[in-house]
């Protein structure tokens, strides 16, 4: 049997998803909180990029090595990747408004603990 | 203590789906149809040996002018959200003295830092050929940016300067996706421009050039994000 490249991919990405979100439900700190969002952000990635290996192919770039007509043949799908670039520039992005507001929650009330911040809970 | 339980139920059926999606997956054998295009039609089309780049920037170089625009957005409400409070005159002069970041990081600092903005400039040129592009050059070069801010807290970034770049780079941008629409198939198609040599430094049309673009855009932009949370 080959070695599970896929699998194991997978497994370590939703793994990172995992913990991402248990750090999510269960601190309490605004800036652990985001750290978690980015755990989860990047576990999603690996899954993204997990789903384009095609079986004993390598990276889509075209060499001497694998000239045009190999290429179909041996190289792993291209569009997991091009979207998890988008997608980690997203990521960075989502992630630099979050800490912009945990800043401005933090001039607001002097703390970071999400406890303090209770004035749209339900 | 019940709350920790709920999450641990939470976390462990969210655990339960995914190992049934990774049990159950099948290691594909060969390519879909729309990526066998891509991977066959890129070096034949466009002249690119990096087919990742072509489906960036040709293929789907619409949805990279929408990145572009989001990072842009994001620059702007980050300055919007930190921009400093009003000071009452006389308190600018106020703020402690930074701290020296310590012999290491600073030497560190003075010795990598040509090196960094080097292999972001070689990740940006060499974005069609091998693994890299504007994106992933331009967080590099930011990342230059962030240690240079480590090693000298007190450094001012041409902020001014790192605007107008930035607008240029994008404005030229749009300009050679224009370009693309007169002289070849459509918006953003970097066809316009010979597609010369396969694997010459200078080749595949306008990608090089768009790549060389975004580069710079992207560096940029996220240098001047990462400065605004210094306020």
């Amino acid at each position: 049997m080959d070695f599970p490249v896929s699998h194991l991919a997978l497994a370590v990405g939703f793994g990172l998803v995992l913990i991402g979100l248990w750090g999510l439900l269960s601190h309490r700190n605004i800036l652990r909180i985001i750290i978690s969002f980015s755990l989860v952000d990047t576990g999603i990635h690996i899954v993204l990029v997990a789903t384009g290996y095609v079986t004993g192919a390598t990276a889509p770039i075209l060499d001497d090595t694998m000239g045009p007509g190999e290429a179909a043949l041996n190289a792993v799908d291209p569009i997991p990747s091009a979207l998890v670039v988008t997608a980690i520039v997203i990521g960075f992005s989502v992630t630099a408004i979050m800490l912009a507001y945990a800043i401005r929650l933090y001039k607001a009330k002097g703390t970071l603990s999400i406890d303090a911040f209770t004035e749209s809970k339900w | 203590m019940r709350r920790q339980i709920f999450n641990a139920i939470v976390v462990a059926l969210f655990g339960v789906i995914f190992a049934g999606i990774v049990c159950a997956y099948d290691e594909r054998q060969f390519l879909r149809p729309l990526a066998e295009f891509y991977v066959t039609q890129t070096p034949l089309e466009l002249g690119l040996p990096n087919i990742v780049t072509g489906i960036l920037i040709t293929w789907r170089g619409f949805d990279t002018l929408g990145e572009v625009a989001v990072l842009f957005m994001v620059a702007a409400s980050v300055g919007l959200l930190l921009r400093p409070a009003p000071a009452p005159t006389g308190q600018l002069l106020a703020r402690p003295p930074a701290r020296s970041s310590g012999e290491i990081v600073e030497t560190g600092a003075a010795t990598l830092l040509p090196l960094i903005f080097l292999f972001g400039a070689y990740v940006i040129a060499n974005g069609h050929l091998s693994a890299g592009g504007g994106f992933q050059g331009g967080a590099i070069v930011a990342s230059g940016v962030v240690l240079l801010l480590l090693a000298r807290p007190l450094t001012t970034l041409p902020l001014g300067a790192l605007a107008i770049t930035e607008s240029l780079a994008g404005v030229l941008y749009v300009s050679l996706g224009l370009l693309g629409v007169f002289f070849a198939g459509g918006f953003l198609d970097s066809r316009f421009l010979p597609a010369g040599e396969f694997g010459a430094f200078v080749s595949a049309g306008a990608i090089p050039a768009i790549s060389i673009l975004l580069g710079v855009k992207v560096g940029a932009e996220l240098s001047v994000i990462v400065d605004r949370f210094r306020a």
